[in-house]
């Protein structure tokens, strides 16, 4: 709070001030590459990068290949955080179907999924399959875990308020179990587009022949350092995106929590 | 009815046998202007009602026969049994031995006829005012918000209808809770100590408000608390639980709404108090807490 105060008092040098050290960075950065003391192998001019995106841009191929990698996040994100949101949801509520399944889970949870690449490919070959499975199973995770944990924490005083205010089945999990599990449910669903960018990435990088990683991989091939640096802020827009998007859903949905209010 | 002969304030409260069958009487209460209310409260009986957890028995033999609008007081010691005889009425605790019947029906699970209103007011956070108190309703929409802004009005907080349950003050959160309850036109009210947690001028207002809106609607009702001076002010009979079972029936014969500071009251209030502190206390029990589900405030962090 002290801080903000500060700043608001300080006027213009206070908001700038934040700004300088990254402005003389890139300009640094810009100079050591235009005077060839930094070679353009290493690391390309921002000017550089600029120009590869307006290239890129204008031609029409950054939009393919971002929609190709955006078709391959929204896709494996929704089949892998479906499937968790009703593992998390079954087992939550019912001890018999925990019982059954969530010790495999937790079992296959331990397997870093990105290790499971070459077997990926042996499966799926260099096809959209094995990069929607590689995304699915990244974001299952966070997802099943966070709805479990979120439908098991509701507050067992209101669920008793609700049963004997007449609620059972769908009405009692529609109006007081799923409103009570959703914070959670959002924070497994903000964990999880980190890992989906992250995975996509990684798949995209190994085998593709579409999308902005494999626009980088090609560009590694010709030396084209300013479409690399390219498509790596592109990859931190995107998540960053993602991330703005989950925390709009959350102030949205969970208007009624203080926590979340305003701001 | 000699016993509740108003004009006899020298006989200020009689002790009604214990175990003895109740005859109806009449609500004290002076009947709004047309005849009784719609549908009115619903007469109980408890027929050797027992609860036990275990190898621990909470209540056992209760006989208890409670007139329809009657307005009754449960006082005891932290843990004697009171909070359980009013979960085994709402059907959230099944009793181990005896029966209780509203009506003459044995009690079943799923009940329309009472309602519940507990120690905190319990309303869900995700929803507005107006939605909390619509919770469970039947019909369409427009019939239960009309239903809810009615009940709410009732209890002064029209204005607040659309506001998140956050916003509001302990006190006001009761009479939604309050509102949510009477809007079943329920015909009979629990209230688990619903005004423990308040202050005391709060408290004095909802005391108020309790006793209007019985009077009006005309349902049976019964408390749970353990201020004396609450029970005495808003029940026809204040009945005292010492180690499970009934130790004390006192029909309460003052005129409403009554006066905290009239001798009549102060000599009551003074009888129970020394008859609860006649009985040693007993070892604290917390009453029975809903079955918690294991709470894990645990996230997965990579």
């Amino acid at each position: 709070m002290a801080h903000s105060n500060d700043t608001s008092r300080a006027g213009w040098p206070g908001r700038i001030g934040p700004w300088l050290v990254p402005a003389a960075i890139l300009a640094s950065w810009q100079i050591a590459a235009q005077t060839g003391w930094l070679s353009t192998r290493i690391l390309p001019a921002p000017s550089a990068v600029l120009a590869a995106l307006w290239a890129l841009a204008s031609s029409g191929e950054l939009l393919t290949h971002l929609q190709a990698s955006f078709a391959r996040a929204a896709i494996g994100f929704a089949i892998g955080s479906g499937i968790g949101f009703f593992f998390g949801l079954i087992n939550g509520c019912w001890r018999v179907a925990e019982n059954l399944f969530d010790t495999t889970l937790q079992m296959v949870r331990n397997v870093p999924h990105l290790a499971l690449i070459p077997l990926v490919i042996l499966w799926f070959g260099i096809d959209e399959g094995g990069k929607l499975f590689l995304v699915a199973l990244g974001v299952f995770f966070p997802v099943y875990l966070n709805t479990f944990h979120g439908i098991r924490s509701v507050d067992a005083a209101l669920v008793e308020m609700g049963r004997s205010y007449g609620l059972s089945g769908w009405a009692l999990f529609r109006h007081v179990i799923l409103p009570g599990a959703l914070p959670n449910i959002l924070v497994g669903v903000r964990y999880s587009l980190g890992f989906m960018w992250l995975t996509l990435i990684v798949a995209e990088t190994i085998a593709a022949s579409s999308g902005i990683g494999y626009m980088a991989m090609n560009a590694r091939e010709f030396l084209q350092t300013d479409v690399v640096v390219l498509a790596i802020l592109l990859y931190a827009v995107l998540g960053k995106l993602a991330d703005v998007a989950a925390r709009l859903l959350e102030r949205r949905l969970l208007r009624w929590n203080n926590a979340y209010a305003g701001a | 009815m000699g016993f509740i002969n108003l004009k006899e304030l020298a006989e200020i409260g009689e002790q009604v046998a214990l175990g003895q069958p109740v005859p109806p009487a009449e609500p004290s209460r002076t009947a709004p202007d047309s005849g009784p209310p719609r549908d009115s409260g619903v007469p109980i009986a408890l027929r050797g009602l027992g609860k036990a957890y275990g190898a621990r028995t909470v209540l056992s033999s209760i006989d208890l026969g409670i007139a329809a609008g009657e307005f009754i007081a449960i006082v005891g010691r932290s843990g004697c049994g009171k909070s359980t005889l009013l979960r085994l009425l709402a059907g959230l605790e099944t009793p181990s031995e005896g029966s209780i019947a509203l009506d003459g029906q044995a009690l079943r699970d799923t009940h329309d006829e009472l309602r519940l209103m507990f120690q905190d007011a319990r309303l869900l956070p995700w929803k507005s005012v107006a939605d909390n108190v619509a919770l469970g309703l039947p019909g369409s929409a427009r019939k239960r918000r009309e239903a809810a802004l009615a009940a709410l009005a009732d209890v002064g907080l029209a204005d607040r209808a659309d506001e998140w349950p956050a916003r509001l003050s302990g006190g006001q959160r009761q009479r939604v809770a309050l509102a949510r309850a009477l809007v079943h036109k329920p015909r009979l009210l629990l209230l688990d100590e619903p005004l423990g947690a308040l202050d005391a001028l709060t408290r004095i207002e909802m005391h108020a408000l309790i006793e209007r809106l019985w009077r009006e609607q005309g349902f049976t009702a019964l408390l749970v608390t353990h201020d004396v001076s609450e029970a005495i002010a808003l029940a026809d009979r204040v009945l005292l639980i010492e180690d499970g079972s009934t130790a004390l029936d006192l029909r309460i014969a003052l005129e409403r709404p009554r006066d905290r500071t009239s001798a009549g009251f102060t000599v009551l209030e003074d009888r129970v108090l020394r008859r609860i502190l006649q009985h040693p206390p007993q070892e604290e029990t917390p009453p029975p807490a809903p079955a918690a589900a294991p709470f894990i405030q645990w996230r997965w962090a990579a």
